[in-house]
């Protein structure tokens, strides 16, 4: 057993790092405030291969991994986790075509994804369908060759500058779960509406919106998988965007304890640095520690899925346990810096405010202590 | 054109420290890096290649760990990647250094040869001009632009007062400024391929015969390091306030005769 990463990660996590402190540490707090995401840091993204990490080169991707993928998730939520978020959702709709796509669609969809031209969307999450798909009120009728579509979505991350939308809907409401399709809409069909920013407490640059589809139509071949495929395509996608979200909640521990330790080794109070104080020092220790254990947990559920092994549960208990340890990482960094770690200009605020979704989406904490019973056969 | 561009992997000296003791610099722990000039050097010859065509070899002398700089000189988009490395080499001085690097590039070929102004590390400034000297080529240092036409290029060098817009033929060597060209990150993809990429490596026995060998190493370096000393940081400055301006010039005056600067 090797702990160490391969010089190939080490040179991409160097990519990650130079980019993110350049690219995105400059403009993070302003996107936060202004609830914006920059399209010329979306472009830079693109440009340099960022969106297209573990998919393959044959399609215009990367080439890289999933190890790799969560090491750049690390690096760039250090920075600013709503970037995170960004290029999570848009992986989360790449890997449903290139896992379930056919040749034809792999070269229509996913190439321009991954090749850095085109944004994609996952919209499965509906008012009253959250962590029970099943509950889905979205129908696809099909007639003649062509599949309608009406419903709508919310908390659609990406979809206020997406240009391929990947969404699921019911094809047949007697199955439940097994009814459920997977289509893939374009930017600008006739009756695809997207409604504004969804205002929230964290992950603010990201761009978070309804949207309704009203008589879409997409031809047949633009079905994902078989009818009935939606939900194993969203739930394979999911267990694969668990190891990026298990990432991002590790990377904005360790960006929120960067900036506390940096700060108590420069803070003054009763005449000393309060690095000094042990009562810091310990916490700083155990803090570290915890980010460490989570990212070990990243790194074994990424490693996982490169080698073709069974990850679900890792992907599980490493987003469950990383996603609290952020939440209390973040807490806890606030607390080291006090008065001024509640200010705006310090952006552990931000990443408090950025760590409690990591807990909710892509599959709820409750919905992760799901998979992992399930998958110690507790029922 | 064939276009091979020197580097130095150096330590990021924005975060290294001296040992007050020793003079030494305190390099564990400080993360390396590709010497800034040097970067500029490379993206400009991608430039170059994306303009016009051709072919981009980047060479490394120094320790194996220097591998890391020359991939990531592939990950940006060079094709081809040269290690400099034997213990024969070690302690090298400029003098050396170039040296063995002309002869390492004479074996290599080029049309064009860009290396960095200077390495963070030392701020000699004196490598690149000295290979141009061992290859017998010309020469233009501080190269602030590059504009190539055919088989010349017109240079912009930066002067202490103005800029010289030089013409130059090829075969020849540029040191390269970092305002020359921003550096581009590397590509992800990059990445992966860099190590997909053959780093070739000479050695002593590989480039026997391109210099003689009582010019290299420590015993053939002419210089050696006396002593390495930090800068030591500015006192605060003194304040005069309410002075009319005869005592302040009588002041001024007296203190730089007590500093003997008059």
């Amino acid at each position: 057993m090797d702990f160490k990463l391969s010089k190939q990660h080490l040179l991409q996590q160097k990519l990650y790092r130079d980019f993110a402190e350049a690219e995105i540490r400059p403009i993070a707090q302003e996107m936060d405030e202004t609830e914006t995401f920059s399209m010329d840091l979306l472009g830079k993204l693109h440009k340099y291969g960022l969106m297209g990490i573990p998919f393959s080169r044959a399609y215009g991707g990367s080439g890289g991994d999933y190890l790799g993928f969560s090491l750049c998730m690390e690096e760039v939520s250090k920075i600013d986790g709503a970037t995170g978020l960004t290029m999570s959702v848009h992986s989360l709709a790449c890997s449903c075509i290139d896992n379930f796509g056919t040749e034809e669609q792999k070269q229509r969809f996913l190439r321009p994804l991954v090749d850095g031209s085109k944004t994609g969307c996952f919209g499965l999450t509906e008012p009253n369908a959250g962590s029970d798909a099943a509950g889905q009120q979205s129908k696809a009728v099909l007639y003649h060759d062509k599949y309608t579509i009406n419903g709508t979505k919310i908390f659609t991350t990406n979809s206020g500058f997406a240009d391929t939308f990947v969404m699921f809907a019911m094809t047949d409401k007697s199955k439940g779960i097994r009814g459920i399709s997977a289509f893939l809409v374009e930017k600008g069909a006739p009756g695809l509406a997207v409604g504004p920013n969804i205002r929230r407490m964290g992950v603010r640059a990201s761009s978070n919106c309804e949207v309704s589809y009203e008589n879409v139509e997409v031809p047949a071949s633009n079905r994902l998988g078989k009818e009935g495929d939606g939900f194993k395509i969203a739930m394979k996608a999911l267990d694969g965007g668990r190891i990026g979200i298990a990432a991002q909640a590790v990377g904005l521990a360790q960006g929120a304890l960067n900036e506390a330790v940096k700060y108590a080794k420069e803070r003054k109070q009763f005449g000393k640095r309060i690095s000094s104080f042990q009562s810091s020092q310990f916490k700083i220790a155990d803090l570290q520690t915890r980010i460490d254990a989570a990212r070990l947990m990243t790194h074994r559920a990424a490693a996982a899925r490169d080698n073709g092994e069974n990850y679900s549960s890792h992907a599980a208990m490493a987003k469950l346990f990383a996603s609290r340890m952020a939440n209390d990482v973040c807490r806890e960094c606030v607390q080291l810096m006090g008065g001024y770690g509640y200010c705006r200009e310090y952006p552990v605020e931000r990443a408090l405010r950025d760590a409690k979704i990591t807990e909710i989406y892509e599959g709820t904490s409750e919905v992760m202590q799901m998979v992992i019973a399930g998958a110690m056969k507790v029922f | 054109m064939k276009i091979v561009v020197c580097i130095k992997q150096v330590p990021d000296t924005s975060e290294v420290k001296l040992d007050s003791k020793t003079g030494r610099l305190m390099r564990e722990g400080v993360p390396s890096i590709i010497n800034p000039d040097d970067k500029s050097g490379i993206e400009a010859a991608l430039r170059i290649k994306e303009e016009t065509g051709g072919s981009v070899a980047v060479v490394s002398m120094g320790p194996p760990q220097a591998d890391f700089a020359l991939r990531e000189a592939l990950a940006m988009g060079c094709d081809e990647a040269y290690l400099i490395t034997a213990k024969e080499f070690a302690g090298s001085d400029t003098f050396a250094t170039a040296k063995i690097l002309a002869g390492a590039l004479g074996k290599i070929g080029f049309d064009l040869i860009i290396t960095g102004r200077q390495a963070i590390d030392g701020d000699t400034a004196q490598v690149g001009p000295q290979i141009a000297e061992n290859l017998n080529i010309p020469q233009v240092s501080y190269v602030e632009d590059i504009e190539v036409n055919g088989c010349a290029l017109t240079v912009k060098r930066q002067f202490e007062d103005r800029y010289h817009i030089l013409e130059v033929k090829t075969p020849c060597l540029l040191t390269a400024l970092s305002e020359l060209a921003p550096p581009r990150y590397m590509h992800v993809r990059g990445t992966v391929e860099a190590y997909e990429k053959e780093v070739q490596t000479l050695g002593f026995e590989d480039l026997a015969g391109t210099f003689d060998p009582s010019c290299i190493g420590l015993a053939g370096s002419p210089t050696s390091v006396y002593k390495s000393f930090g800068k030591k940081p500015k006192g605060a400055g003194e304040m005069h306030k309410n002075l009319s301006a005869d005592e302040a010039v009588s002041l001024i005056i007296s203190k730089m005769a007590e500093r003997h600067i008059i």
